[in-house]
Parts: structure tokens; sequence; C-alpha cells
């Protein structure tokens, strides 16, 4: 290329505050191959692009040089802008002079002198850049949702309307998730299950949903429109066809009353064989195979008391893993979260006191379907509390431990108090520790303003230490309004936990190749613009595996990232990155170090006719990140977009000015 | 010797440490501008003859970025280039060029900070060393 045409962007004041972009633009155009060299105010305007195709036309240009912001943000609109001038879409380079110019370097001068050696750097790469052909490929009109919980099912469920197969895959023996676990919702109070029951029927009754329940994701391979997923299907032990869901088995287990029941967050007991809640889906008993007498040591009494009873001759002790295979367009990922340990907090007593609960384990006392019946009474000795106490922030906002906010304890502690005074009465006294009461949310500052109406004491400070005394149960807190501390004598302390990834996302983070943020949640494209996307094209999150959120902002997310994928889904097919691999086979000697190294399978080796091999890119597999390239002795093995030369050019640019 | 200014390449992977890279310019981080970046798609697409090309050409540092273990966008891209720094720094060595010249680190998309960090660090311990002594043969 050697009419090459340089557009130096100001982003307003964003790069021409720290960056001379006229003198960028004279340096630019005294360039070898450069015909012109323009600035514009923003480049990305209409204004902008037009400047960009007119010059394009007026000058017979064939390379062009942007030099703005990250190609992040904007490469793909220059692509566009540059191919609706005529020209191939690939002769374009971003020469990045804000995110890691003008931004970074507050010295006018270095960032000048930065910014014109990196416009050089894009034109030397431009005069050696191809034009580069889009393949078609075609898009496998089918879903995969990870997580059963609220935000994955109103992720199937917009996607089934949609009219796209889903496979929704939970990893717990029914999908409902966290909610499920909710006795009331705020600021609405709504019973969780009565809103939430009905969309899980839909998701059982729903002809495009199938789902996949006490199964995991192991594998995922593939790209956008084309992924190919394994999920195992842990045995249940119990036919699932045949299985009626009546629950005869649960009742006759020779464990039931003996297992810590994790969907009472283990303040009640199951047995080994067990249903997890009443309005379970798919309505299925599961045998949990660490827990089983028969399965751990072979013999269950004379013979095991749930294959007697099962009617339906359901229990099968001989099921083993199943591993599925199946393609799909795009994933929705809505693993959710876990909430903090709170024994991470020495000081709080949790684990050591067993009148120091979580909200979550509350929130099961106060469920009728709870294992008190709903009866909220302290763990330790069953009597209904006299003072219930809160403490807010137990981890959250707190540097040693999580730096975030959960967004919903404030809230969640609100709903409690509320529901506390409607089970127990006026008798009982509330007490709130907080750090500020967040209620940001649509309807959430009225609530507030409710319950502090409700005789709820409320102390602004940090709880610095939870005692066990004889009597009970004392916390001090430094109250900062009053500038007083008190010693707050209470029966049962509630601690609202911060709210951390779960525990397995690091792993399915490298399943999917999605990235996770330093809180360790999974990372958007963008924290504004994308947020249902990650960076791994085809693949969207939502729900708090993203991110600390209140329900109706997962709902809200999930149907984001149902319609983000529906777009995708209904394209027959799509355009391909064109950036891969390709062997000029006059260089290749057929030594296989390529294949070696392609961790997609994407080379293999070819017989010509002379009985020579040569090596040959599977254009479909072939993901475009050049490992294979790097390792290629001969240099037959090239990249396009990143060929040899093309990076040369760049690297003897940069490297050699001082 | 105060006065050099050291001349550092950077070889960033388009998907943790160019976005990395990025995120220290939205949060607007500051760090030296010696440091000049190039995008490849992976850490693993960068050639040892790219680090050599640098240096012959004078650059006193390069910095290959990439992807934490187990994040690579293309599963393993980000090892193969850290066993090549492995080895090329061995080479280096024979041919009497410093091989702490040369660095490799994972850095995130999420990890701004660490990027200018590492800038910081990469520049002060390249000023230690001296001026690449290739440096104007060209």
């Amino acid at each position: 290329m050697d009419r090459i045409g340089v557009f130096v962007c100001h982003c307003g004041v964003n790069i021409a505050a720290t960056v001379d972009v006229d003198e960028v633009v004279d340096f630019a155009g005294k360039l070898d191959g450069v015909v012109v060299s323009k600035s514009y105010k923003y480049m990305c305007s209409d204004n902008g692009a037009n400047l960009i195709k007119e010059s394009i036309k007026k000058f017979k240009l064939d390379g062009v040089v942007v030099a703005s912001c990250s190609p992040q943000m904007h490469e793909h609109t220059f692509r566009r802008v540059v191919e609706e001038a005529g020209l191939n879409p690939f002769v374009l380079e971003i020469a990045n002079i804000r995110e890691q110019c003008s931004w970074v370097h507050p010295d006018r001068k270095e960032a000048t002198e930065k910014a014109k050696l990196l416009v050089k750097g894009a034109v030397a790469k431009v005069r050696l850049l191809e034009p580069l052909v889009r393949e078609k490929v075609k898009v496998t009109p089918k879903a995969l949702v990870v997580g059963g919980g609220i935000a994955g099912i109103q992720a199937s469920l917009d996607l089934s309307e949609k009219g796209f197969h889903v496979y929704l895959v939970e990893k717990e023996p029914s999908i409902g998730g966290r909610m499920a676990q909710l006795d009331k919702t705020f600021p609405t109070l709504d019973c969780a299950s009565c809103i939430l029951t009905p969309k899980m029927m839909d998701v059982k009754n729903h002809p495009n949903i199938e789902l996949f329940a006490y199964s995991e994701v192991v594998s995922v391979d593939g790209s956008i429109g084309n992924y190919r997923v394994k999920v195992v299907r842990k045995p249940r032990y119990v036919d699932f066809d045949k299985c009626t869901g009546c629950g005869d088995c649960v009742n006759v287990c020779r464990m039931k009353g003996k297992v810590p029941d994790e969907f009472n967050m283990n303040l009640g007991k199951r047995g080994a064989v067990y249903i997890p809640f009443p309005q379970a889906i798919p309505l299925k008993a599961t045998i949990d195979p660490e827990q089983c007498l028969f399965l751990r040591y072979g013999k269950c009494g004379r013979s095991p008391a749930c294959q007697d009873v099962c009617e339906a001759e359901a229990i099968d002790f001989t099921q083993k893993e199943e591993l599925v295979e199946f393609e799909v367009g795009v994933i929705v990922v809505a693993t959710g979260y876990d909430l903090l340990d709170p024994s991470a907090l020495y000081e709080y007593g949790y684990s050591r006191y067993k009148d120091v609960i979580t909200t979550l384990e509350l929130e099961r006392l106060i469920s009728s379907s709870g294992p008190t019946g709903g009866e909220i009474v302290c763990p330790s000795d069953q009597r209904k509390p006299g003072s219930v106490t809160f403490v807010l922030c137990v981890g959250s906002r707190d540097e040693t431990v999580c730096t975030w906010c959960c967004r919903v304890g404030c809230m969640t502690a609100l709903k409690q108090a509320y529901l506390l005074r409607e089970h127990l009465g006026d008798d009982v006294e509330i007490n709130i520790c907080y750090t500020d009461i967040r209620s940001f949310g649509k309807r959430y500052e009225e609530f507030y303003r409710r319950i502090r109406g409700v005789k709820t004491n409320f102390f602004r400070g940090r709880p610095s230490e939870v005692k066990e005394k004889k009597d009970g149960l004392t916390i001090d807190v430094f109250d900062t309004m009053t500038n007083k501390l008190f010693e707050i004598k209470t029966d049962l302390v509630v601690l609202v936990p911060a709210v951390v990834p779960r525990n397995d996302s690091s792993d399915l983070g490298k399943i999917l190749h999605v990235s996770r943020g330093a809180d360790g949640f999974f990372l958007e494209a963008h924290p504004k613009l994308k947020p249902m996307d990650t960076f791994t094209d085809g693949i969207f999150i939502a729900g708090c595996c993203q991110g600390p959120k209140d329900i109706q902002d997962s709902v809200a997310q999930a149907s984001g990232a149902a319609s983000r994928a529906a777009n995708i889904l209904s394209k027959e097919e799509l355009e391909a990155e064109p950036l891969i691999a390709f062997v000029d086979e006059d260089f290749c000697s057929g030594c296989a170090t390529c294949v070696s190294v392609c961790s997609f399978n994407a080379i293999e080796l070819m017989k010509k006719e002379d009985n020579k091999y040569v090596a040959r890119v599977v254009e479909a597999l072939c993901k475009g990140c050049g490992s294979c390239v790097a390792a290629c002795p001969s240099g037959a093995m090239q990249q396009k977009g990143f060929k040899d030369d093309q990076i040369l050019a760049v690297v003897d640019v940069l490297g050699g000015e001082a | 010797m105060s006065d050099f200014e050291p001349n550092i390449v950077a070889f960033l992977c388009n998907w943790c440490a160019y976005a990395g890279a990025d995120l220290a310019g939205t949060s607007r981080l500051i760090y030296p501008a010696n440091v000049k970046p190039i995008r490849v798609m992976c850490s693993g697409r960068v050639d040892p003859v790219f680090v050599l090309e640098a240096l012959k050409k004078g650059a006193d540092g390069v910095l290959i970025a990439g992807c934490h273990p187990g994040d690579c966008h293309y599963q393993s891209g980000n090892y193969k280039a850290n066993r090549r720094v492995i080895l090329l720094k061995e080479l280096l060595q024979q041919l009497n060029i410093n091989p702490r010249r040369v660095r490799f680190e994972y850095v995130s998309a999420s990890e701004g900070q660490k990027f200018a960090n590492v800038v910081k660090e990469f520049v002060e311990e390249i000023k230690e060393i001296g001026p690449n002594p290739l440096r104007g043969e060209q």
C-alpha cells in the first residue's frame, strides 16, 4: 500500500489536551506512503466518518490509519467506514493514542512523541497489509444456559420463547437457585416461591427447553455460532422416567433426619435420598452417594428401604455418570453467587456460637417450608428470640475481605426486620448495625422508611466483636451518629455476609475461556456498554456471576443476555474473523512443529503429489492465536493481518527510535 | 546516566494484557511513556525473532505480556510465550545481552494497575541496566 491516509482524532480534549494533534498530523503527512493526513474533533462521528470516506475517494487511498481510541472501542466502526468507501475493511490499522497514550502520559511532549511513533508504526504495518475475505460460518440455532437460578431460568424462557432450542444445565438436583431458598422478596414482600415456581414450571413444560438438572458442563470447544459442549449427568440412582416424585422413599430412608440439609443451609436434616424442596423441578428423588448406606457399604438393613417402598421401581443403584454432547450457537452463563463464609471474620463468632447465623439461614427459619416450619427460634435452644441484631457489611466494603458492596444486604436486613416483626409481634427487639443504608432501587427508599417506623433500632457502626455470655450474646458497637459505645445484649445475631463468586467459578471460567475480574466475578466486555457480553464472542453473562445484584437486576440482565444471544441465533450465517493462520506450501517442509503446537487440532499434514508432506490449516477450527506461526522454523506458517513482516515492520519503527 | 530514557517495546495480547493496558488508560493511571505497545492476538504469536529484532534495532527492553495461567483465550498460548522467553533468555546470555532486558508478565484484562506497575518497574530496571549496547549500530 502506498496511498495511505492518516486520520487523527482529537476525541474532544481526551486526546488533544495532552497530544499535539497538529504536530502528529504534520509528522504523519511526511511519512513514506502517506498521501493525506488530517485531524477531526470526533473521528467516530458521522462527519469524521465522512471525512475518511471522502478522502479515500478523493485521494484514491489504498490503506487507512486511524489514530484514536483503543481498537477495542472503534476498530469495527472504522472497518465499516473503510468498507463503505469501497476499500477492503482489513487495510485499516488503529493507532491507540488515547487509552495507551494521552490518558496515561500527562507530559505533552512525551505523549506527542509517543503518538507520532505509534502512528508511524501503524503506517509501516498498513504498507504491508493485504485485503482479507471474511468466510461465512453456519450458526447452530441452539443455546446453552449454565445455571438454573432465576437468571438462568429467565434467559432460558426468553430464548425458548423466541423459538430457539435451549439446553439448561443446573448442577443441583433442582432448578430454582438462591431465589428458591428465600421466603419473601424486597421491597414488595412477594412470596419468593409464589413468583418463582410458575417460571420453574414453564421451564419444565416448554417444548424448546431441555433441562439437564444434577449435571455439569465439563468441556466447551468451538467458537461463536458453533460451540461443542460436553455435559456430565450425575447419577441420581433413581430412574428419572419412572420416579413420580411421590416422596415415599424419602420418608423411609434409614438415614432420614441424619444428613445436614444444604437447601436449608444445614439447619435441618434430610435423608440420603431426598427431594430438596416441595416445589423442586424436576420433582425427582436423588440419592446422595456420600450418605447412602447401600452405596457406601453395599448394605442397608436387610434390603434398602427406598427400594422396598418404591412402587414405581425407580431406585437404581447401578446408575453411572452419563456424558452428553451437543452443539450450540451461543452460551449464557448464569451461575450465581455464594455468600462469604463469615468464619473468615473471627470476631463475629460465626460457627463458634450457635446463635450467630446468616441472612440466608434466617430466611430458611422464616420460611414455612423450612426446617422449623416457619418458627423463628434460636438454633442453640429452640426458644423464641426476645432480641435479634443484624450486622451488615460482614466482609463487604472491607479492604481486608471484599472491597465491593453486596448490593442486597441492607434491603435483605430491612425485609427480614419486617418479617420478624410480623412473625414475632411487638415483643421482639430488633437492632440493625449498619455502615450506610443503601436503598437505591425503585421503591427501596420507601421500604426503608417503612421499616424505620416499626420500632427498629439503628446503630451506625460496624460492631467490633460478638461475645457469648451466660445469658446470651453481646455486641460491642460504636455508634458514629451519637458518638457513643453501645453494648447490645441480644439472643440472635444475624450476619449479612458479602456476596462472593461461586467457589467453582474459576474452573468454569477456564472451561468456557471467560475471563474473571480481580474480584473473581466473570468480566463483562465493557462495564457500561456491553454488560452482558464477555470477551469471548457468543458467550454472555447474566445475574450474580457477573457481580452482586438483586432479583430485578438479575432478571433484567438475563433478558438482556438472552436478547443479545438471540441476535446471533437469528442469523443463519456469521462472518468469521479472517485473522487466521495459513501456509505457504513452497516453504513448508512438513516438519509438523505447528501440528504439535496447535491447541485446537486445526492443522493437519497433507501428502502432496510428490509424496512430500505439507501442513494445512483447517480454517473452521483455527482460532487465530498465531502460536503455530511463532513456532514455524521456516516462516511457511503465517497469520493473516499479523504476518511476520507486518509485525516486524512495527517492531523496526518502535524499537529503532530512542 | 540519570537522563537515560529507555525505549521499551511491549507485545500485548489482545484479550488480557492489551485490555489491561486499556483499563490503565480509562482509569487514568499514569505510567512512563517509554513503553511502546504492539498488539498481537495472543502472546503465543510472539516469535523470539521479534524480540531479537527489537533489541537489534536498539530497544533497551522488551516486554511480553499475556493472560494469567489458565486464562489464555487460546488455551495455552501464554505458556508457549513464557517458555519461549525462558529459552530466549539463555540465548541472550550467550549473545552477551543482559537477559533482564526481556521480561514476561501475566496481566489480566482487569489489571490496569498491575500493567502500570509492571511498566514503572521495568523502566526502572532498564534504567539501572543502562542503554542497549546495540543502540545506534544500525
